[in-house]
């Protein structure tokens, strides 16, 4: 994974309220055994007519969409199952920001682990972000602020470890492998071994 | 000391390094369930690092998602029709023979959706913690156990550690008190909830389940209930275990036995929460009051009395989208909607006692001409008994498909699907739009309301067919 400090994108706005993951890659798409590849069916169900063409209406499809690193959603995006598949599209495309007043937990997690950003942020500021699509923002995970084109600075959380494994570029299993003394410990402990 | 819920005795058992600022709880799996759609990526991630499986007893793997229902491709030799879950499949029993985890297979007689299967072998236990790379596994909180979905990169860090990094989840205290009236399920009480609370009332939370009315469930019914705390957004729900749980799991292949038996028992007793135990949030139901319910829109908490109307929100264009695709205006009846196919099936509501009661109203009577009834068991075993028992022979009567096990038409993986434009009442847990199919329009309900509908063909309140 590539470190991330500070991602500067034009947004691409889906209004949508509860966007689940069945229409982020819909289940169809899961039989792959790779992470790779997923972005060409990213909202397949939204994005593509059925002789498989492209819907010129639907956001993506659109040309002011093409290299948005940044998508504000509408409350609630990711709900539903669990499948990583949906971050690993979004990545694909080329998505690497999701921006939301609130963002499902598994989700969210999922993202994390990926390197695509989560950011929450206030009502008011997602109101703004939805009614004016396509400005240019700048995500500063360093500085955990979202910099909007008025000068504006929205402070956003995120979970500190993950925050770190992002800027560093690492994942977290080395910090668990890191654990295995801990981890024995308590086996032993419990299993009485 | 401090009065403790259920989820924090059960989360502070299983803290292994606890949290800082810093750095979330490192947290222990007692029992990581795998199967074919979630686990690919993670193995490979294990070869790359060249990391073993560190708990093979920990880990059990099954296939259900992608799989056929159709007998013949399972015993009879025919291939896997559709050649990407085949290839998933096979890729499974590769990974798992080459890192030695316990695979109930697809021709095995445990075989079944994987959250069936943990109950049904005694591998679900209170007081475990539980993950699966699928938001159902909130179903196993039904015994008291805290169970949670994860995604992918979080299996392979199961199977590398048996740990997971994190950070302790707020507690939602959902009371539902009273008698159930006749004819409304638990299905209908967590669509209830849903509908009270919304998709995203759970969020952040772990949900515990308690009242007159969850203590009064059978295993069966708690664990239709906690299998949909993931359509509030809650990624668990928990129930206490109690005389119910014990007898369901007494016996058990993967139950402790003889002392072991009594010695867990006396600890799962310990588990229930405290009296004054604090929740950070807290919601009540009155189950004297609930009627069976059905969903009318394209997510879980779009939900209504089956004897209700569509409701009327003027001015939600995101409401009036998801009415549109399906097909269905504002203020509109549920009841009487001609319907084209009805599911009895998936981790929430296809256990036996889901069975027997969609019998109860097939039992002599026919699927109505032009509907297409697809009845799929959770699990072989309960294939076995549904056969035993004669209600297979109550559905192939009455015209209805009766299938091999697996997820089958609750997300389509495998093939069964809906057709764009058809209603489907299903027992699954997700409406959301192409769930069982591009286009196809999926009404939520009990299993009861399910077989109302297949004999009707129409939309129908399941108390029509009592006494």
């Amino acid at each position: 994974m590539d470190p991330i400090t500070i991602i500067r994108s034009r947004t691409v706005v889906m209004p949508s309220t509860n966007i689940d993951t069945d229409q982020i890659i819909p289940a169809r798409f899961l039989t792959t055994t790779v992470r790779e590849g997923l972005g060409v069916s990213l909202f397949a169900d939204w994005r593509y007519d059925k002789a498989g063409q492209p819907k010129p209406d639907f956001v993506l499809n659109q040309p002011a969409a093409q290299g948005c690193q940044v998508l504000v959603a509408g409350r609630n995006i990711g709900c539903g199952s669990s499948r990583e598949h949906a971050p690993w599209a979004l990545l694909d495309f080329g998505i690497r920001v999701v921006i939301s007043t609130e963002i499902a937990d598994i989700f969210r997690n999922n993202s994390l682990k990926n390197g695509l950003l989560p950011v929450v942020v206030d009502e008011a500021t997602h109101e703004w972000l939805l009614a004016n699509p396509g400005v240019e923002v700048e995500v500063d995970l360093p500085a955990c602020t979202l910099r909007l084109p008025d000068g504006r600075e929205v402070p956003f959380p995120i979970e500190s470890f993950s925050r770190y494994c992002l800027m560093n570029g690492i994942d977290e299993l080395g910090y668990l492998l890191s654990q295995m003394d801990a981890i024995e410990r308590f086996e032993r402990a419990r299993e009485g071994a | 000391m401090t009065a403790q819920s259920l989820f924090e005795k059960v989360w502070q058992r299983h803290v292994v390094v606890p949290e800082t600022a810093d750095t979330p709880a490192v947290l222990y799996i007692d029992l990581h369930l795998t199967h074919e759609v979630t686990s690919p990526q993670a193995f490979d991630v294990l070869r790359a690092r060249q990391l073993q499986v560190r708990r093979l007893d920990r880990t059990l793997a099954t296939m259900d998602h992608s799989t056929p229902t159709d007998t013949a491709q399972i015993f009879g030799g025919l291939p896997i029709k559709l050649e990407s879950a085949a290839r998933q499949v096979r890729q499974l029993e590769v990974n798992c023979a080459e890192f030695g985890v316990n695979l109930i297979g697809l021709q095995d007689s445990r075989r079944g959706i994987v959250h069936i299967i943990g109950p049904e072998q005694g591998a679900t236990q209170p007081g475990k913690t539980i993950v699966c790379g699928d938001s159902h596994t909130s179903t196993h909180g039904a015994f008291g156990a805290l169970a949670f979905g994860i995604g992918t990169t979080e299996v392979g860090y199961v199977l590398a550690t048996q740990c997971l990094l994190q950070r302790k989840p707020k507690t939602l205290e959902i009371v539902v008190n009273g008698r159930l009236p006749a004819g409304v399920s638990a299905k209908d009480v967590v669509l209830a909830v849903i509908g009270r609370i919304g998709v995203n009332g759970g969020t952040g939370h772990v949900i515990e389940f308690r009242g007159s009315a969850i203590a009064a469930m059978s295993m069966d019914e708690r664990m239709t209930v906690c299998n949909m705390s993931i359509e509030a957004g809650a990624r668990a729900g928990m129930i206490a275990p109690d005389a119910t749980t014990y007898e369901y799991l007494q016996g058990r292949p993967f139950a402790p036995r003889g002392a072991d038996w009594d010695q867990a028992v006396a600890d799962w007793n310990t588990l229930s929460s405290d009296a004054g135990a604090v929740f950070d949030k807290s919601a009540a139901l009155d189950a004297s009051r609930l009627e069976p319910m059905i969903t009318f829109g394209t997510n879980p908490g779009m939900v209504t009395t089956i004897s209700g109307n569509v409701p009327e929100r003027p001015g939600d264009p995101v409401f009036a989208r998801s009415l549109a695709y399906m097909g269905l205006t504002a203020g509109e009846r549920m009841a009487e909607k001609p319907v084209q196919v009805v599911f009895i099936g998936s981790c929430t509501n296809a256990r036996i006692s889901d069975l027997e009661a969609a019998a109860a109203i097939l039992r002599g009577r026919k699927v109505a001409r032009g509907v297409r009834a697809l009845i799929v068991p959770g699990s072989q075993q309960i294939k076995l008994e549904a056969e035993q028992r004669g209600l297979a022979k109550v559905f192939t009567d009455a015209g209805a498909e009766w299938r091999e096990s697996g997820c089958s038409m609750c997300l389509g993986m495998n093939g069964d699907l809906v057709d764009a434009g058809q209603y489907c009442v299903s027992t699954s847990n997700r409406n959301f739009e192409g769930r069982q199919g591009i286009g196809a329009r999926t009404l939520l309900a009990s299993p009861a309301s399910a077989a109302a509908a297949a004999v009707r063909g129409r939309v129908t309140d399941p108390r029509e067919f009592l006494g």
